[in-house]
């Protein structure tokens, strides 16, 4: 099939949907690369590069969107693009159907299939093709080269001849990709890192990141961010409440923040109100990641760099992925090419469109001339492992029955060795004199109270039971010290080695077996 | 002498004896349990000098003075890893005396006999009244002579039987010992060897024991015969023994050294019958039935049946093992430890093979480590763990490693899933996952540490053989499992300056 990217028309939009590299990652799936000229000139990509690698540039979009079958864009498309696709033809791009219903409706009337990068399934097999994991973290460093560029100060405390500079500290808001991209830049730029998050289950990957997590004491049955696909979910207004109050209690001392809180489908919270921005000192610098959604906070403007009264720099950017166009073009292109390649999974260049694939099923928003979205919740649930099943309780009744059957059988079990031992016993005392029975009574319950005496010694002193009774066993020096007195000198001299074996034994058994339990000790 | 005292310090002494084993229930009362066993054993020597052994009781106290230095000497030099070794040693120590002691009571009674005849009076003795003159014989008889002088004709023969007993498994427990002294040792081949004939040639050897047997009772007038007919039974146990031990593999020592154990006290109980000793006859049960429970309760941990461990060979193969496919891939120290250093978890599994590069000092400290980090660390024993049952705890008690953290196979099972890291240091056959997988293994059925379910499985090994019973192992080809070979001292002390 041929694939073709298309050149993108909103304004200040660096990035393009094809690289080089991905075009010949893409020929390998049996597909043609086109691209639009003049597509990645901004991300650092000529069309004379796109030549050389084999992809047929096309001079406009009308003529590649007749050209192609698969249209590649990162934008949203504009509602000129939607009317230019054809029946049958597949776009893929960032999408937003739930923000952009017109543009669902306008694709399908078209008849055209429409894969949304932003709805990726958060699942790890679809990690590969996240493009949004991989913008935030483009756009997460992005602000804090920002912040740095428009703060007038070192992000790492230094003494220097010319007087000793306090490191910046730095405050991020919401750890997601992009939080916590921006934590790991600050942290390696030097600067004093906090981070808060609503889900408390992150607070181990913050600190893993090297920085301090800002504990919320507030008791709240936490919802499980594996349950909303790893995002956050809305907070009450309690934990609203106490939360500002901790970021009020933050604000003068802070010199940076970045604010990174999005909750899906939903417009920014607002999280730094005005007058935490007019307890900050001048020169600090407001990034706010979440100014395409409203800000996260009061004072963002969408797409402007603005100060206050007092001095506070807000950032607004929208386009901060697009700022570094050629790196998350490489991105991109990269998350675009795995989309691709689930597409064919034959690899001969034809495109097998499987609903039945969580991840295509997912991402699909319209497809034959119907809006499939939202999708069904994914068979596969996000990240987190599942709990541990419990065991299932038995009733009373079947608890009572269960013991009672063992009952009845350990006392069938007992009674028939009583009875085959009693007739044992009594079948010898049949044959055997009085006197020898006599010991053999003796016989027997000695038997039986080892055997009572030894099922309760712990498995780790089964050595030393062992060197015990291999000490007490040498009990037969009794035997040779009997003997010993004999008048024949024959016996005397047999019985002398065996006492002198006995006593080796008793000896070195019982030391040992001290030497073994002196070692044993609590911890 | 009255005698009197005797057997009432013989009941001192038996409860003693019981307090002792009873006592090792618990690691605490353990400590008090063996002083009962030394004071047990102290009254009972005391009684018998006292009492009916008094003849020559200088020279027995010199006899035991050596003996105690010798056994002194053996205990305080041999290393904590020898331990089975020097258990299995003594136990042939015990066997040897009670044949020792069975020739003696049999050179007795030829003796009161003859003092009979001599007197023209008959030996045994009629039921009913002594004659005056027989009488006057018996008194001037000494000590064991005097048991056997007032014994019926019957009693006579039962202590005929009694004392063949005593010799047959005393010689048994004797050269069996020997036997597994040297597999312990490494001093003979620890596969599991057999002559000729196997099973059928112990059937046999055994048949004939109870041959001559029974042409002992029947030429017991005639001493020449006699005691060439004893003699004959001593041999064939000696083979028996010999024979039954040899067929039985190294990796099967723990169950042999216990059931060993265990004979060692039936031949005493045995030669207390003869003796009409009733102390020999108590304490010989005690340890016996002791040493047989204790046999038992391994072979359950190792699913085999009890009856055929105390026969000695255990069942073959009923069919070829499985092929395993895979290859084992090999992993250093820098990657151990890196895995330690992100693990929370930790499970150690040790087996006889840190026993033999004295590693348990080493793995103490890895054990230190890792815990003052903050990590769960906690050891997994097999019941059979080594090559004796507890041996694994006793080493790592060397080591001053705190038991509270050292867990039972049954305690710590299901543990394994939630491990980050398992670290099997020389052990095989106890973490083998084909006893579980493969019916046709020689171990299938076998209860085994299920390690291989941890989410990473280091194996610390000395090379790619096979262990001590030569039994293939699939965990070291599994995807979890990497092999950290060498010495397992050295490779967990490389490890050590990397855990930070």
């Amino acid at each position: 099939m041929k694939v073709g990217a298309l050149k993108e028309i909103k304004p200040g939009e660096a990035r393009v949907a094809l690289t080089p590299d991905s075009a010949a990652q893409i020929q390998k799936l049996g597909h043609d690369c086109f691209v639009e000229s003049g597509a990645g000139q901004a991300a650092g990509f000529s069309d004379e590069v796109y030549e050389k690698a084999g992809v047929s540039v096309v001079k406009d979009a009308r003529a590649l969107c007749e050209a192609v079958d698969v249209v590649i864009k990162v934008r949203e498309p504009e509602m000129d693009e939607i009317k230019a696709l054809r029946e049958g033809q597949t776009l893929i791009s960032f999408f937003w159907p739930a923000q952009n219903e017109a543009m669902l409706e306008a694709a399908k009337a078209q008849g055209a299939t429409v894969i949304a990068m932003d709805m990726v399934p958060r699942i790890s097999r679809a990690q590969k093709m996240d493009a949004l994991s991989s913008m935030a973290n483009i756009a997460g460093y992005r602000a804090v080269i920002e912040a740095g560029n428009n703060f007038g100060r070192f992000f790492t405390g230094q003494v220097t001849a010319a007087g000793k500079v306090p490191p910046a500290r730095v405050l991020v808001v919401g750890a997601g990709v992009a939080g916590l991209a921006a934590i790991g830049t600050s942290v390696s730029l030097g600067a004093i890192t906090m981070a808060f998050d609503v889900r408390p289950e992150v607070a181990e990957q913050i600190e893993s990141m090297g920085a301090e997590f800002v504990f919320l004491e507030f008791d709240e049955a936490a919802t499980d961010g594996a349950e909303t696909g790893g995002y956050a979910a809305p907070s009450s207004p309690e934990f609203r409440e106490k939360q500002l109050e901790k970021f009020r209690e933050l604000a003068p001392d802070v010199d940076i923040v970045i604010t990174t809180a999005l909750i899906p489908g939903r417009p920014a919270p607002k999280l730094w109100t005005e007058d935490m921005v007019q307890m900050m000192k001048p020169g600090s610098v407001i990034v706010d990641l979440a100014a395409e959604k409203g800000g996260n906070c009061d004072l963002t403007v969408a797409d402007e760099r603005l100060v206050t009264e007092n001095g506070v720099i807000i950032v607004g950017y929208t386009d901060f992925p697009s700022r570094m166009a050629t790196q998350s073009s490489t991105l991109y292109s990269t998350n675009i090419r795995h989309m691709l390649h689930d597409l064919t999974p034959d690899k001969d260049g034809v495109i097998k469109h499987n609903m039945e694939d969580d991840v295509i099923r997912g991402a699909t928003v319209t497809h034959e001339g119907a809006i499939t979205f939202p999708p069904p919740p994914p068979k596969v649930k996000a990240i987190a492992a599942k709990p541990k099943e419990k065991i299932k309780e038995l009733t009373a009744e079947e608890k009572r029955a269960a013991e009672i059957a063992a009952f009845k059988a350990q006392t069938r079990q007992q009674v028939g060795l009583l009875a085959i031992g009693a007739a044992l016993v009594l079948s010898v005392g049949l044959v055997a004199p009085e006197a020898f029975m006599r010991n053999f009574i003796i016989f027997v319950l000695a038997v039986f109270v080892g055997f009572q005496v030894i099922w309760k010694v712990s498995h780790s002193l089964h050595t030393p039971l062992m060197a015990v009774t291999n000490a007490i066993s040498s009990i037969i020096i009794v035997g040779a010290l009997l003997q010993i007195g004999s008048t024949s000198m024959l016996i005397t001299v047999m019985a002398m080695l065996a006492l002198f074996m006995a006593a080796v034994n008793i000896f070195g058994g019982f030391l040992v077996t001290r030497r073994m339990l002196a070692m044993f000790q609590k911890s | 002498m009255d005698f009197g005292f005797t057997v009432a310090a013989y009941a001192v002494a038996t409860v003693l004896f019981v307090l002792s084993l009873g006592g090792l229930s618990g690691q605490e009362s353990a400590k008090r349990a063996i002083w009962y066993g030394i004071a047990g054993m102290t009254v009972a020597v005391l009684a018998m000098l006292f009492g009916p052994g008094s003849g020559l009781w200088g020279l027995s106290l010199v006899l035991i003075a050596l003996g105690g230095l010798v056994g002194w000497q053996l205990a305080t030099r041999v290393q904590m890893t020898q331990m089975p070794e020097l258990v299995a040693i003594m136990h042939s120590l015990v066997g040897l005396a009670a044949v020792l002691v069975g020739f003696n009571a049999h050179l007795e009674i030829g003796r009161v006999a003859e003092a009979f005849a001599t007197a023209s009076l008959p030996f045994p003795q009629p039921e009913g009244l002594m004659s005056v003159p027989a009488y006057e014989l018996w008194r001037s008889l000494t000590d064991f002579a005097m048991i056997i002088g007032k014994k019926t004709a019957v009693e006579v023969t039962i202590l005929r039987v009694e004392l063949m007993i005593g010799i047959w498994i005393g010689a048994v427990t004797f050269t069996g010992s020997i036997i597994a002294y040297g597999k312990l040792a490494g001093r003979v081949d620890s596969a599991a060897r057999k002559l000729p004939g196997g099973h059928a040639l112990n059937a046999s050897a055994a048949i004939l024991s109870l041959v001559f047997a029974g042409l002992y009772l029947a030429y017991a007038d005639s001493p020449g015969a006699a005691i060439f007919m004893l003699l004959m039974l001593t041999v064939l146990a000696l083979f028996i023994g010999y024979h039954l031990i040899m067929g039985i593999g190294g990796a099967d020592m723990p169950v042999v050294v216990s059931m060993l154990n265990s004979y060692s006290g039936w031949a005493a109980a045995a030669i207390g019958f003869s003796l009409g000793n009733e102390l020999l006859i108590v304490v010989g049960a005690l340890v016996g039935s002791s040493g047989a429970i204790l046999s038992y309760i391994m072979c359950k941990a190792m699913n085999r049946s009890f009856i055929s461990v105390i026969l000695g060979g255990f069942g073959g193969t009923t069919g070829p093992a499985a092929e395993i496919e895979g290859e084992q891939i090999a992993i250093n120290a820098d990657g151990v430890a890196t895995a330690l250093n992100d693990a929370d978890s930790v499970i150690i599994v040790p087996g006889y093979g840190m026993a033999v590069a004295q590693a348990q000092q080493s793995v103490s400290e890895l054990t230190r480590k890792l815990r003052a980090k903050g990590k769960n660390v906690r050891f997994a024993i097999h019941p059979v763990a080594g090559r004796l049952p507890g041996h694994m705890n006793v080493l790592l008690a060397e080591a001053k490693v705190p038991y509270d953290i050292v867990l039972e196979m049954d305690e710590i099972n299901e543990d394994f899933p939630d491990t980050d890291v398992v670290i099997v240091i020389g052990s095989n056959d106890i973490v083998n996952p084909a006893a579980q997988e493969d019916p046709n293994s020689p171990i299938a059925g076998m209860p085994v540490l299920e390690v291989w379910k941890a989410k990473q499985v280091f194996v610390s090994k000395r090379g790619q053989g096979t262990g001590y019973s030569g039994i293939e192992n699939p965990l070291f080809y599994k995807d979890n499992t990497r092999m950290f070979y060498g010495d397992a001292k050295a490779s967990v002390d490389s490890l050590l300056p990397m855990i930070d």
